[in-house]
């Protein structure tokens, strides 16, 4: 996974509150068992007019010139509720967007962005009111945007600076979740499930 | 790092996260322990095979098959007796317990936190971790408690009181949080009641929600394939007396009225003897056809609705049934009724419920997810305006620019009825 540092980008504002992941990836719009392929799908019911003749809507954010390759989304409360579909996260990667700046996310949408490298930062709303539209500089490591601070749960801090997948990292611990799991067989038997009936 | 006892994959994403495993070389550390069951996108339609309605859906469910194969997963297969939705099958089969910890890649896993499991929904990602690993890392969520004291009044159900808390405490009013319900008309509830509640705590943005296992939930779970005999010593899955949660929340049950959305987040609930709030959301207003001050009651609708992980399951169908019974449903309205599983399914044809709903004009399908949300499949006309017993009226959720209002299937069965919605 690619390493998030600090990230300098124009911010495109979209300003409502509970964006679910129906709307980020249409479940239409997953056609396929890949993890890739869905960009053009990406907010396809705001984006486009007519989402299966892809008639761009020119009102929509992403749509408007000076967005052009954004890589920052700033958006309002309980961002990325909803559907736990991964897909709304590789969804906004494929298309470019590295971070998402909202007042509040799903705890499920925030899990994957971690997975997947992309940045969740929460930050008071008017503090959002002033980076949307304007450029913004995420430093990771120091914990701001334009000098704003935001605090960030340390383990997904750390996943996202060195990228790390999070797979591997645990199984540097497969004695210990081995050791752990025979005396919870002891403790739990009616866990363990020898062969289905 | 928290060890995961019971992991429970779906056709829509399952493919995708161990097609993933296997092109990492990263086996699947427990097999014995990993579910899965073609629900979210297999045709409902009698005589259903591999093809869905969704176009290029067969390959999902073939994709999947062929990898829980591989990998040793027990699979309940498109026509396979047990099949249905997971968060029905899974209780019904035993398959979760009280006091472990569930995950699956499906946001409403909360449901089954019904049993005093610690059940949520993950990404494909954290499905991958688990089943590689036997574990996830997670941030030790924080507590809330949420007490219903009181009784219920009649005609009032489960899903009138989670709609109720969303629509005071709004949808990211649980943001984060372990949310146990408790009181009086908590343990008032059949399990089957308990799930529709639980199944609705991540519309709160919750970690997950919990009620606390009682005689009901061992009545339940007794005899039931995947459960122990004799029933392990669960009694003392409960929080302490005295406990203290992060943030506590007081409802009186006997103030909660029968209710009904008008937007396009659950939050965007009311009593279904109320009007849209002054303060509503345009942009929801607008896409719903609404105006504030506006009456739901007697708001004339185009589809009735009646399944999802919310409410499909046999008490809910006999509910339903009772109100539809010896009627017709009104003129120009569509009416389904889609079964939670297979089991409730051939349950509720013993007792001659299929009977009494397709005497009435509603369609009587396969179990299945179905149209609870669009998958580029089957869809309801344009501009449908839909009274619908699920869990979420997202913009474009069972179709683009479809308005859903959804409600008990009390509600939506007396709405199918009388044309409009309508207070059963």
């Amino acid at each position: 996974m690619k390493p998030f540092t600090t990230l300098t980008s124009i911010v495109a504002p979209l300003p409502r509150d509970n964006v679910d992941t129906d709307a980020i990836i249409p479940s239409r719009e997953m056609t396929s068992t890949s993890k890739t392929g869905l960009a053009d799908g990406l907010f396809a019911p705001w984006r486009y007019i007519n989402s299966a003749a892809r008639t761009p809507n020119p009102n929509f954010v992403l749509n408007q010139p000076e967005y052009h390759g954004a890589q920052i989304l700033a958006s309002g409360a309980n961002f990325g509720c909803g559907s736990s579909r991964e897909h709304a996260v590789w969804a906004l990667a494929e298309y470019g967007i590295s971070c998402v700046i909202a007042e509040s996310f799903a705890p499920i949408f925030y899990n994957n962005c971690i997975r997947n490298g992309i940045a969740p930062i929460a930050l008071p709303r008017t503090v959002i009111g002033t980076l949307a539209g304007g450029a913004a500089t995420v430093d990771l490591a120091a914990q701001t945007v334009n000098g704003h601070a935001f605090d960030i749960e340390a383990e997904a801090k750390m996943m996202l600076l060195e990228g790390l997948d999070a797979i591997d990292l645990t199984l540097k611990h497969r004695d210990a979740t081995a050791a752990w799991q025979a005396r919870d067989r002891a403790a739990r038997p009616w866990i363990y499930l020898e062969k289905h009936p | 790092m928290i060890a995961i006892d019971r992991i429970f994959l779906h056709e829509r994403t399952g493919a995708a996260a161990l097609n993933s495993m296997a092109s990492a070389n990263r086996a699947v550390v427990d097999p014995t322990r990993v579910f899965a069951v073609m629900d979210h996108i297999v045709d409902t339609r009698p005589g259903r095979g591999d093809k869905t309605m969704m176009p290029g859906g067969d390959t999902f469910i073939t994709e999947t098959r062929a990898a829980c194969h591989a990998a040793g997963i027990t699979l309940f297969d498109v026509n396979d007796p047990d099949q249905g939705i997971t968060h029905v099958i899974s209780p019904e089969l035993g398959i979760v317990l009280p006091g472990c910890t569930f995950v699956a890649p499906d946001s409403h896993t909360c449901t089954q936190g019904a049993f005093g499991a610690l059940a949520w929904g993950i990404g494909s990602s954290e499905a991958e971790h688990a089943m590689a690993t036997g574990t996830l890392r997670v941030a030790k969520p924080k507590t809330m408690r949420v007490t219903f004291s009181g009784k219920l009044t009649a005609r009032v159900t489960a899903k009138d009181m989670i709609l109720h808390l969303l629509a005071d405490h709004g949808a990211g009013g649980g943001k984060g949080y372990v949310v146990e319900f408790a009181g009086e008309a908590i343990t008032a509830l059949d399990m089957e009641a308990r799930m529709t509640l639980c199944n609705m705590a991540t519309e709160l943005a919750a970690f997950s929600g919990i009620i606390a296992p009682d005689a009901a939930t061992l009545d339940y779970l007794k005899g039931r394939r995947y459960v122990p005999d004799p029933l392990p010593d669960w009694g003392d899955l409960r929080s302490d007396d005295g406990a203290l949660f992060d943030c506590e929340i007081n409802i009186d049950a006997s103030a909660i009225e029968p209710m009904v959305s008008w937007g396009t987040s659950p939050s965007h609930s009311i009593s279904l003897l109320g009007t849209v709030p002054d303060n509503a959301d345009v942009k929801a207003l607008a896409y719903m056809g609404l105006t504030t001050g506006q009456r739901l009651a007697d708001l004339a609708i185009d589809v009735a609705f009646i399944g999802s992980c919310t409410n499909s399951r046999i008490s809910d169908l006999r509910r339903a049934a009772t109100l539809v019974k010896s009627k017709k449903v009104a003129e120009g309205v569509l009416a389904l009724v889609i079964p939670g599983s297979s089991s409730v399914k051939r349950a509720a044809e013993a007792e001659g419920l299929d009977k009494i709903f397709t005497d009435a004009g509603f369609e009587w399908r396969e179990s299945g997810c179905s149209l609870c949300f669009f998958a580029g499949g089957e869809s309801f006309p344009p501009g449908s305006r839909v009274i619908s017993s699920t869990n979420r009226n997202f913009e474009g959720r069972q179709g683009p620019g479809i308005r859903t209002h959804i409600a008990s299937p009390e509600v939506v069965a007396a709405s199918a009825i009388a044309g409009k919605i309508t207070v059963p």
